[in-house]
């Protein structure tokens, strides 16, 4: 009983740390939802863009680990302005549909060139930070938990404080939550509507570098990472697509339901049900909470 | 214009007979090399066909929808278990069944349309291309137990004669899309279709004039599927002759999606339009590659570029046409036409987004 419980709690953790990875990538989403109530579909290509030169620099050029980082970072930040200039602005007035679809070639602008430029083969990545359980907590509490899932939990929470105080204590934080509940009124009290997109796009950015950097460390640095982002989809649907702390408890509500949903309950079908079990998962969610756990109720006005 | 016969144009008959003609005799007689069969025209028309489907739910409908590939795979073993197990059904009785079988999971993943729209409907389509692709990758009766992954497709037979050579493949295809093609149009012309795009132009005021939505969107979802399914068996047993869950993943969901945005939300002739576009540019791309630059690039390279270029149209076609190519084409048409006669532009069609 005590040994499957044990197992319980290990596959529940373990469920739970993998999680954060997607509530790291979900973070990126949401914090353009929440400036622009756009949908950017090329988060997942940003992901795999990011950490993609953020290897290149560190392999190809043999850049140090945080001047890489930093290099990374500013290309981001280039693309965010790119982004803002020749894409956003242009569609300032289009529907939210147009949006979607622009960020959707995005996407495939921003692959496209990865892979262009860094080549196709799978990139290791190595942070120096071990795939393995960690030896103290396998020997004190009977818990096989990865190094690896700690960090990017710790990662994921330092980002989520940094963000929260961000949005509510800073001036800059004040206008985003402005420029997000209405932009022309925003614009209209002189809030630099151009640099708070430009402001969100990098930050989303810098996100995705680090979610880029956890995932690639796991998986290697290859392009099944822009797959794996759909992930963060569901997680946005459960958690809401405007809120920080819903993106957060989105992402261990699916790393944790597909862990146990694939443990006790995948090897009657055949096992690997955790590749649709989280949009089946989020299906129900749209059922009978399209809005999410945290995210504000939508009104459509006809 | 005043219809000549049933509710077709004199335009309409023309347009028809040049396709006809185009395609049952110039084509046949002109073309003799097998690769345009295989590797551009059969993949031409299946794709053609899938994208209607993307069309009738998304450009119609105006349903967010992003899984027309799962669709596909659905009709692809739909058609292979028919042939198998069902021989008396045939390859026509077979088609039809297994394109009725995509549309009862078109119907199962469309029910969330009720709900939701915009890019949380797209989420709950995703489940149906994840869905299915797993389903039939993990049940093994779905491929009769090969082993391999990888299942030949069986010979088609159509009244006892073989139809192999590329030639009659492109036959059967071309047959296939052509009925269906002019039932999309007649849909999309007739009260279904109207009802379709009332429901995408506002639904709720759709509503209150007494369109169902529940039925509206779910007829849609079928329909749609049932194309994508006839598509989806199409392209394995014409083009790749082979059965492979990995041919229909998410990449070709997104092809299909481009396909019909480049072409043109909301018309069928954008289908055909935004499908040989996709097909061809990556030809054309690599020709340019091995012909003016000899090889010197890459192909991986290549392959990257074109998906750069796919992506940057994507954008450009959204900020300057988001009705894609084939306004484009209509826009020509009346500019030339105005040149003619300075009767000056009539007939602007409504946008497809709405604001």
């Amino acid at each position: 009983m005590a040994n499957e419980l044990l197992f319980f709690m290990e596959v529940l953790v373990g469920g739970l740390l993998a999680g954060t990875m997607y509530s790291l990538v979900a973070l990126g989403f949401v914090l353009i939802f929440k400036a622009s109530a756009t949908f950017n579909f090329s988060q997942g290509a940003m992901v795999f863009f990011s950490v993609l030169a953020f290897c290149g620099f560190m392999q190809d050029f043999n850049i140090p680990f945080v001047l890489a980082f930093i290099l990374a970072a500013f290309l981001m930040v280039v693309v965010g302005l790119c982004t803002e200039r020749l894409v956003l602005r242009p569609l300032m007035n289009a529907s939210e549909d147009t949006v979607l679809m622009a960020t959707i070639g995005l996407g495939y602008v921003l692959e496209g060139l990865a892979q262009a430029a860094w080549g196709v083969e799978v990139r290791r990545l190595d942070l120096g930070i071990g795939d393995f359980p960690v030896p103290w907590i396998a020997d004190n509490l009977k818990l096989f938990i990865s190094a690896l899932d700690i960090t990017a939990g710790l990662v994921a929470a330092i980002m989520i404080i940094g963000l929260f105080l961000l949005f509510k204590y800073t001036k800059i934080g004040l206008g985003l939550r402005a420029v997000a509940d209405d932009a022309g009124a925003a614009s209209s009290i002189g809030i630099p509507l151009k640099h708070i997109m430009l402001l969100v796009w990098s930050a989303a950015g810098v996100v995705a570098l680090v979610a880029g950097m956890m995932w690639g460390a796991r998986a290697g640095v290859q392009f099944a990472l822009v797959d794996l982002a759909l992930k963060a989809l569901p997680v946005l649907i459960i958690g809401g697509f405007s809120s920080i702390p819903g993106a957060i408890i989105g992402g261990l509500i699916i790393g944790a339901v597909e862990k146990i949903l694939e443990v006790y309950i995948g090897p009657f079908f055949g096992g690997a049900i955790e590749g649709w079990a989280p949009y089946v998962l989020a299906i129900f969610f749209l059922l009978y909470r399209p809005e999410g756990l945290f995210g504000e109720k939508i009104i459509r006005r006809v | 214009m005043k219809p000549v016969f049933m509710t077709y144009t004199k335009k309409d008959l023309i347009n028809l007979a040049v396709c006809m003609v185009l395609s049952v005799l110039i084509i046949p007689t002109f073309i003799k090399t097998e690769y345009w069969y295989t590797s551009i025209l059969i993949p031409w028309l299946c794709l053609a066909l899938a994208t209607i489907g993307q069309q009738i739910v998304m450009g119609y409908t105006g349903q967010l929808a992003l899984g027309a590939a799962g669709f596909m795979a659905a009709g692809a073993f739909a058609m292979f278990n028919l042939i198998l197990r069902v021989p008396d059904l045939g390859f026509v009785g077979s088609l039809i069944v297994s394109g009725l079988i995509a549309a009862a999971f078109g119907i199962l993943f469309g029910l969330p349309s009720l709900k939701v729209r915009g890019i949380y409907l797209m989420v709950a389509t995703l489940a149906s291309q994840f869905f299915i692709i797993w389903m039939i990758d993990k049940f093994g009766w779905f491929k009769n137990y090969d082993s391999s992954g990888i299942i030949t497709a069986q010979d088609i037979v159509i009244l006892g004669k073989p139809f192999t050579t590329p030639l009659a493949m492109y036959f059967v295809c071309l047959a296939v899309t052509t009925i269906l093609t002019l039932l999309a149009m007649n849909m999309a012309r007739g009260s279904t279709g109207r009802n379709w795009m009332a429901v995408r132009d506002m639904d709720i005021a759709a509503e209150s004039m007494g369109v169902s939505l529940l039925r509206t969107k779910v007829q849609a979802f079928a329909i749609s599927a049932f194309y994508c399914g006839v598509a989806g068996a199409l392209f394995a047993f014409c083009y790749l002759k082979s059965l492979e869950p990995v041919a229909f993943d998410i990449k070709l969901s997104f092809k299909i999606l481009f396909m019909c945005i480049l072409g043109g939300l909301g018309t069928i002739n954008g289908a055909f339009i935004g499908a040989a576009f996709i097909l061809l540019f990556p030809v054309l791309l690599n020709a340019i590659g091995n012909n003016v630059f000899h090889g010197a690039i890459d192909a991986t390279i290549i392959s990257s570029i074109e998906q750069v270029i796919f992506g940057l149209l994507m954008i450009i076609f959204m900020i300057y046409e988001p009705l894609g190519m084939a306004k484009l084409w209509e826009n020509l048409k009346q500019s030339m036409k105005s040149k003619l006669s300075s009767s000056g532009i009539k007939g602007v069609k409504s946008p497809v987004f709405k604001k």
